[in-house]
């Protein structure tokens, strides 16, 4: 981070838009790659090259979600714990119902969706902050996945085996599919947010929310459909999971929100809304589990990157709010 | 504006991480063996021994790294752990890596940590399943990468790893159960504080404790609850616990968090010494009451011991020695009587 710091005082002269910071973490990234190749024995291995990205595929897709709702302006903490809510909801569906497996990864989608649409109404309608709203939804959606599952795993290990065969198989230069998951769905959310009405209007919203709707927008079922985009990607993420650990785990993302909000905050996506990019996003996750990974196969204690990856998060903050107040 | 977008920030960070460590299961938490139950000879004696010996040298295994991929790294149960694993590979000339998640919920990030130790291609690896059912993809892994797997504390439930180190955890919460009974007269109200109804060690102390009381047929469980290892929670539990039932008698903590909590329920209630209370592990508050006679005492696990063991048990696998299915590494009654005894000391921490 210590170049990215150093090279503030050219973001100052520069000052254009989140293209720079994009631009930093890309380079923060690169030099996070090339720095552990050079310390840790392991690190430059294409094992670990396909390790990391791995390891990004279910932040990178909730950090992805996530930026719509965050370019509105607005925040979704439930995404967390909202892949236990999703992925059991699968197990339900594929594995205690019995039914076939393409209908529980609907149930996924269509769980994950549900979440949203009620995010959604609760900020849009009821006119709760996005903060709380999707506060007590963390605490709904977590609870609700103990309750459906009765506390209990659910694992697709044996009548479903094909999640995790599918999922976590190797056809292409031995990336498991997950990782491809990721991509496909940045590449959905890319074109969404910058080939559609539904991405004009989170931009705008998030710039200002009177003067789009002074405009003739209909705010409100934008704002909603923000929230179930973002849904439908704790849906992806939550299968993501499930597959990785062949079961639906009741208890699980706790903090994960954090960690894709962090991811989107280091691409350059502001949290005053406006602005943001998935491009950047991604590089944000990919950031965040190298960091991750290098620390781990360099065998760092634990509490030592809690401290480093802590730091990176408050430089990526700090560099937003440096250039937006040297732009004003 | 802009500020009070960075304040939401800051403040979603604070709240979610407490509710974090509010959820994060066990502070002390630990295992669950799948050990055969075999009941202890001597109650206050430690579980049935194995006939396994550890070995006094390193052999080929010398220089080369085992991997440890824990529940856990920060409670003072595994710093144990890590201690105990750490000093028996530099007596045995072996390098060790240590590597858990920071609570006990976090599956797919121990997992993630499984892949890489597994990436840095160790000469073993030592695994504690958050969930044993999860990481069968991993284990499948390490069996083609040939790094032979050693299962501890809760184990791993499949057949790759050599042999799973681990405490007795059914036997341990029966003797627990067996001494609350003697000392309220083998009659009378009891309840139990656990610390999860998900994990291993939470199941299996739960029904070992269970189970052994139904060989007191006047003693009656009024209620199990589940306080997920946070000393408040589990506090407020203990104090619902006894409002509902005055005539309580004993009081059974699964593990260092439940406990804590019953004693400060029992302290703030004006209970200490009326109620009996008997905990599991150890940590300072325990060993503070121990010693003070608020509570009357405790199964403490080795995890010192555990730790050992593992890396004996992966030093064993590097250098193609047959080990047994299950490697118990025992537990201890504890209680004012035997804690300065020199073997106690020896596997209580603070």
């Amino acid at each position: 981070m210590q170049t990215t710091t150093a090279s503030t005082s050219r973001i100052r002269t520069l000052a254009t838009g989140e293209s720079v910071q994009r631009l930093l973490a890309l380079g923060a990234l690169v030099i996070l790659l090339v720095f552990f190749s050079i310390i840790a024995p392991n690190f430059a291995t294409l094992e670990n090259y396909r390790n990391i990205l791995t390891a990004t595929a279910s932040n990178g897709l909730l950090a992805t979600g996530v930026t719509f709702a965050i370019i509105t302006g607005g925040i979704d903490l439930s995404i967390g714990t909202g892949t236990a809510f999703t992925s059991v909801a699968m197990g339900i569906v594929a594995v205690n119902w019995g039914l076939p497996l393409p209908l529980g990864l609907l149930a996924g989608l269509a769980s994950g969706g549900l979440v949203g649409l009620i995010n959604g109404t609760l900020i849009a309608k009821a006119k709760l902050p996005p903060f709380i709203a999707t506060l007590g939804m963390l605490y709904v959606t977590l609870g609700m996945a103990q309750v459906l599952s009765d506390v209990h795993p659910i694992y697709f290990t044996d009548p479903q085996p094909a999640l995790q065969d599918f999922f976590m198989g190797k056809p292409i230069a031995g990336i498991p599919n997950i990782v491809w998951v990721m991509f496909g769905g940045a590449a959905v959310a890319w074109v969404l947010l910058n080939k559609t009405v539904l991405g004009r209007y989170t931009f705008a919203i998030g710039s200002n929310e009177e003067a789009t709707r002074l405009s003739g927008v209909n705010v409100d079922r934008w704002k909603i459909a923000v929230y179930v985009v973002g849904g439908v990607f704790v849906g992806l993420a939550g299968i993501v999971l499930a597959a990785r650990s062949a079961s639906a785990q009741p208890s699980q993302g706790m903090g994960y929100e954090l960690n894709a909000i962090a991811a989107a905050v280091i691409g350059g996506t502001s949290l005053a809304g406006g602005e943001g990019s998935i491009v950047g996003t991604l590089i944000g996750a990919f950031l965040i589990s190298t960091l991750g990974t290098g620390l781990s196969v360099d065998n760092v204690p634990q509490q030592f990157q809690y401290v480093i990856t802590g730091l990176v998060v408050i430089g990526a903050v700090w560099l937003d709010i440096f250039r937006r107040r040297s732009r004003a | 504006m802009k500020l009070t977008r960075i304040l939401g920030l800051a403040a979603t960070a604070a709240i979610a991480a407490s509710a974090c460590s509010g959820a994060a299961a066990s502070p002390s938490a630990a295992p669950a063996s799948q050990a055969a139950a075999s009941q202890p000879a001597a109650s206050s004696g430690t579980g049935a021994a194995s006939a396994y010996t550890p070995p006094t040298d390193g052999g080929a295994a010398k220089g080369k790294t085992i991997a440890i991929v824990s529940k856990g790294e920060q409670h003072a149960f595994w710093q144990a752990v890590k201690k105990g694993a750490l000093d028996e590979a530099a007596k045995l000339g072996v390098n060790v890596t240590y590597q858990g998640p920071a609570n006990e919920t976090m599956v797919n990030d121990q997992l993630q940590m499984l892949q890489n130790a597994l990436t840095n291609n160790p000469a073993a690896v030592c695994f504690a399943a958050l969930d044993s059912k999860a990481a069968g993809d991993l284990l499948n892994q390490a069996k083609s990468k040939n790094i032979p797997v050693v299962g501890f504390d809760s184990g791993v439930d499949s057949t790759i790893p050599v042999t799973t180190v681990a405490t007795d955890n059914i036997a341990a919460a029966g003797l627990a159960a067996k001494k609350l009974a003697a000392l309220i007269g083998d009659s009378g109200k009891v309840a139990v504080i656990v610390h999860d109804q998900t994990s291993q060690t939470g199941i299996t102390r739960r029904d070992g404790f269970v189970a052994e009381m139904k060989n007191h047929p006047n003693i009656q469980i009024v209620s199990i609850q589940y306080g997920a290892g946070d000393h408040q929670k589990s506090a407020d539990l203990a104090k619902g616990i006894m409002t509902a039932n005055p005539d309580l008698k004993g009081f059974f903590g699964a593990n260092e968090g439940s406990i804590d909590g019953v004693l400060d329920a029992l302290k703030e209630t004006g209970n200490t010494g009326k109620i009996v209370a008997v905990g599991y592990d150890s940590g300072q508050q325990q060993l503070d009451a121990i010693n003070s006679g608020a509570e009357a005492g405790a199964i403490t696990q080795n995890p010192i011991g555990i730790g050992a063991k593992c890396v004996d048990a992966a030093v064993d696998a590097v250098n193609g020695k047959t080990l047994p299915k299950t490697i118990d590494t025992g537990f201890f009654w504890y209680d004012k009587t035997n804690i300065n005894n020199p073997e106690i000391q020896a596997v209580l921490y603070k």
